[in-house]
């Protein structure tokens, strides 16, 4: 465990994070925009959880964030799928290219 | 940048000691995590894309188990795997044809994207490999459910209860915002041109399920 280095966790972080990137600026179907934000959001939580274990393990802040982090990326996901299904019985498309207004 | 991979590699092999089964797990873990995420984030068909963001989030859970972090990776297990991708998965059959491909990226959008997202790992990565991380804690971290469980709830200085307490306001908000962005919709117009008693009850009918919902809320805090 204490044999693998910080930065090879921070580099599975940091990749993942720029996955989700990629993700985001290339897709125009809201769902999959959603899980690239998914993405985005567990790679923040890997490196709380790293810092936590390797940095400051006598505290338990990095760990409470993530659970935080979590529980609002529960609710972000449910409300962004609730938008995505009104919109979806308005325009009869998910995609941002076809939303360009919000009320009509 | 290049340089900095290529040492940390060479230091890597020259160091002569064969690798660890705990360094093994971690490398085939961090394989398998970006591998998915990669596919999730190219292949066209959408519910494919679904199926290997499940296979992420469950490598990363597998990365929380490495770590000796049980009770996050099975809090990740729960409210990813079991909740989020079913939630999308569900989206995805009430709003798309789960067999059709996903028109391509247009190129320019995608070079583009491409060189930001390689410009941005490089200068993450090299900060990074390059800032000299110090451990400050000295006994090993215990994340036991009871450790986690006495802090969350503490009032004392270094407790949780207040953010507790406004996540759990945050997570009834966004149930009552679900209800309402989803409920079904109603014109406008269709409204007006509607005998006043219907609109009243509609209306009466909207708000009770609201109070229903917050009474629920606060004997579920009590």
């Amino acid at each position: 465990m204490s044999e693998i280095p910080l930065t090879h966790i921070l580099f599975v972080s940091t990749a993942l994070f720029f996955i989700g990137m990629y993700g985001l600026f290339t897709r125009r179907n809201m769902i999959t925009m959603l899980m690239s934000i998914e993405l985005i959001l567990n790679s923040v939580n890997i490196n709380f959880v790293a810092f936590n274990k390797y940095l400051y393990s006598d505290q338990l802040n990095g760990v409470f964030f993530t659970i935080f982090i979590i529980a609002i990326a529960a609710a972000e996901a449910a409300v962004g799928i609730a938008i995505i299904i009104n919109l979806y019985r308005g325009h009869h498309s998910i995609d941002v290219e076809d939303a360009g207004e919000m009320k009509y | 940048m290049l340089s900095v991979l290529l040492t940390t590699h060479h230091s890597l092999l020259t160091k002569n000691n064969p690798l660890s089964a705990s360094q093994i797990t971690f490398y085939i873990i961090s394989a398998f995590i970006l591998g998915s995420g990669l596919l999730a984030v190219t292949t066209r068909k959408i519910f494919r894309s679904a199926i290997w963001l499940l296979f992420s989030l469950i490598g990363i859970a597998a990365l929380y188990f490495w770590m000796d972090l049980e009770f996050i990776a099975a809090v990740q297990i729960i409210v990813y795997v079991g909740g989020i991708v079913v939630l999308i998965i569900f989206s995805i059959f009430l709003t798309q044809k789960a067999g059709n491909e996903m028109p391509l990226p247009v190129r320019k959008r995608k070079v583009f994207a491409i060189l930001a997202v390689l410009i941005g790992f490089v200068l993450s990565y090299t900060l990074i490999s390059q800032y000299n991380f110090q451990p400050e804690g000295t006994q090993p971290l215990n994340a036991g459910v009871s450790n986690i469980g006495t802090q969350m709830l503490s009032t004392s200085q270094h407790g949780y209860a207040l953010p507790f307490e406004v996540v759990s306001i945050l997570l009834l908000a966004a149930m009552i915002g679900c209800i309402v962005i989803a409920a079904p919709f109603k014109p406008l117009s269709a409204k007006q041109n509607s005998t006043e008693l219907n609109g009243t009850t509609a209306i009466n009918n909207n708000d009770e399920l609201k109070k229903v919902l917050e009474d629920l809320g606060e004997t579920l805090h009590e």
